[in-house]
């Protein structure tokens, strides 16, 4: 309270603008900040721009760089594997972020009612989030969803002529879609958090208004929940973009069959460390990059026609 | 105030309404016992369901654990998971190692990776955090900033110019680049971890300890640290975790099998053991995810309440 230059958070310090800094200050802050600044500056921004910079060259790492101008960008878009990549982690992310994210609050919202060993629940459903994108699963999944694995078995019972699912290029992407889906403990953790905020006072209210569940969840859960609804939805879509080592593992590091596991993530290290095209892949990056700051950007925009923060359920 | 939501949810308004005022009165009475009952069978309902969900959820990880011990010929479409013939052969067989290279060779390298980078990561994100946190310096609130957007950006953007660096330093084949990210900050989650945490810790603390002449460094070391340790505790059983289970990182730098972390000798082992072999491929799956439960089992609470305040993904 008293000292109130050395009070200020860190988003409001830019209040006082005539303060003048300590030089032993200074000096400790930027020494504290030295191993952060040495990591972000050789291991990401100086990354960056070097990869920029090669998006437009010709490198296989054994002669040096070729400048080729927009030669990548426009390759890119002229190869069907890319195309097919950029398809493959669309419908992941379209379909699979949404399915996952529904399981996880329909999950949450059931362990939030008032019943024994919720505690016991919440953790058994999460653990799958822990080790989901581990090789072991991978192996598991590909072993349970293989030609006469126990999931043909069960749909050769039901009259399902899928054969396996790994082999199957119809079937993959729901197969993927389900390890995904399998590992909705992480979102509903959270969300159960968020639900546990929600004040009692506003659904005691809404009953006494006569309300009945679905408008309580639509007029009450909803519109509390969604900045968490928010940090989710950001988060399992940003991650669902670089999806790699399940995906690696199932096809053998191939992306088959017919490109159906060729996720954006798995190509690009196919071009880079395989067929060593790293001008290339450092344009597929980029690409990347562009299009999750794209999405981010409309999320935040968005966000403010349907994200209530403060108290206010309205 | 819960238990009035719930009894809300359940039962209806009218309960509310009726119980609070009403003595033990012959109507009341039985009221409120057939309310109970209702209660009762919407809880047996709830658990019948739960129960339901638990065992489908945990049904891969339970089919993996004991297909590992059946004999191979009897694991793949076999949807009952426990063993008929009981066998340790798969064990013995996985822990013999792949090429010459013995398990616990993979097993080593991934316990020295596992642990440097707790080290790592707990030592550099606490001094950034406090650097972040407890220092006022100019720039600071750029930096802030740019360590969380680092937070949002797709990893796979730097990993082609990192792999060039690494590689012009002759550091393939070593575990630097694996580890010199971690002891650098360059994982934003746990410094931002590190920073809510050291944020809400109060600034008398601080102020008594420059009073009594103590500089940063003290401040830091006898008084941060001590503080510290829920934050610490909750960011090495991530780092641990998700060093464990890394699958890139190895992928990309460790290309001799004595240097093999676990992920990438199960891998390696998928590829050339027979296609029949399954016994032994889910027993060293489920060698390479022992330690990982293990940390689960013990800190459970920890894990998911980390989780679920801080928004840690799994």
């Amino acid at each position: 309270m008293t000292t109130l230059t050395r009070d200020a958070a860190p988003s409001s310090a830019p209040a006082k603008r005539a303060r003048r800094w300590k030089p032993s200050e200074v000096r400790a802050g930027y020494a504290f900040l030295t191993p952060w600044l040495l990591g972000f500056f050789l291991l990401t921004a100086g990354p960056m721009i070097a990869s920029l910079y090669l998006a437009f060259t010709d490198y296989n790492l054994f002669t040096d760089p070729q400048w080729v101008g927009f030669d990548n960008f426009t390759q890119l878009f002229q190869d069907p594997r890319f195309l097919q990549s950029a398809k493959v982690t669309a419908i992941y992310v379209l379909v699979g972020t949404p399915v996952k994210l529904v399981a996880a609050l329909a999950v949450a919202m059931l362990l939030n009612m008032k019943h024994r060993g919720q505690g016991a629940y919440r953790s058994i459903f999460y653990a799958p989030s822990l080790i989901g994108a581990s090789v072991s699963i991978a192996i598991v999944w590909k072993a349970m969803f293989i030609d006469d694995g126990i999931v043909d078995t069960v749909g050769q019972f039901f009259g399902m002529q899928a054969g396996g699912w790994v082999g199957n290029p119809d079937m993959t992407m729901p197969m993927m879609i389900l390890l995904a889906v399998w590992q909705f403990g992480a979102p509903m953790v959270i969300f159960l958090a968020g639900l546990k905020q929600v004040p009692a006072e506003l659904y005691e209210a809404a009953s006494v208004d006569g309300a009945g569940p679905v408008r309580k969840f639509l007029r009450i859960t909803l519109p509390m929940l969604s900045p968490v609804i928010f940090f989710n939805l950001l988060l399992e879509t940003i991650a669902a973009f670089q999806v790699f080592s399940s995906a690696f593992i199932i096809s053998g590091g191939s992306g088959g069959p017919a490109g159906s596991t060729l996720f954006y993530t798995l190509y690009l290290y196919i071009r880079g460390f395989n067929d060593f095209r790293m001008g290339y892949a450092s344009a597929m990056a980029w690409v990347l990059v562009i299009v999750v700051g794209v999405i981010t950007a409309i999320f935040f925009k968005t966000s403010k026609s349907w994200v209530h923060y403060s108290g206010d359920a309205r | 105030m819960t238990e009035n939501t719930i009894a809300v949810e359940h039962v209806g308004a009218q309960h509310l309404i009726t119980e609070p005022p009403v003595r033990d009165t012959g109507a009341a009475a039985t009221l409120r016992r057939s309310a109970r009952r209702r209660k009762g069978l919407k809880g047996l309902g709830f658990h019948a369901f739960v129960l339901a969900l638990t065992v489908v959820i945990l049904y891969p990880a339970v089919w993996m654990f004991l297909s590992a011990f059946k004999p191979s010929s009897d694991i793949i479409g076999e949807v009952n998971p426990i063993p008929t013939d009981w066998t340790l052969d798969n064990f013995t067989k996985a822990l013999s190692g792949i090429g010459g290279v013995s398990f616990w060779t993979f097993f080593g390298n991934s316990l020295i990776l596992a642990v440097l980078s707790v080290i790592g990561i707990v030592l550099s994100a606490t001094v950034s955090a406090y650097a972040f946190s407890r220092i006022e310096f100019p720039g600071r609130n750029i930096w802030f900033g740019l360590m969380i957007g680092t937070l949002l950006l797709p990893f796979h953007v730097v990993i082609i110019p990192q792999y060039i660096i690494f590689n012009n330093l002759g550091m393939v084949n070593t575990f630097w680049p694996l580890l010199l990210g971690k002891f650098l900050a360059s994982e934003a989650f746990f410094v931002f971890l590190m920073v809510q945490f050291m944020r809400n810790l109060p600034r008398e603390l601080d102020e008594a300890a420059r009073i009594d002449g103590a500089g940063h460094v003290r401040i830091f070391r006898s008084i941060m640290l001590p503080l510290m340790r829920p934050p610490i505790i909750t960011a090495s059983i991530f780092a641990f975790i998700w060093s464990w289970n890394d699958f890139l990182g190895p992928l990309l730098y460790l290309k001799k099998p004595d240097l093999y972390s676990l992920p990438i000798a199960l891998r390696l082992y998928v590829d050339q053991t027979s296609v029949s072999d399954y016994g032994a491929q889910m027993a060293m799956a489920v060698l390479a995810l022992v330690p990982v439960l293990l940390f689960f089992i013990v800190f459970q609470r920890y894990i998911v309440d980390g989780v679920a305040t801080q928004g840690l993904k799994g």
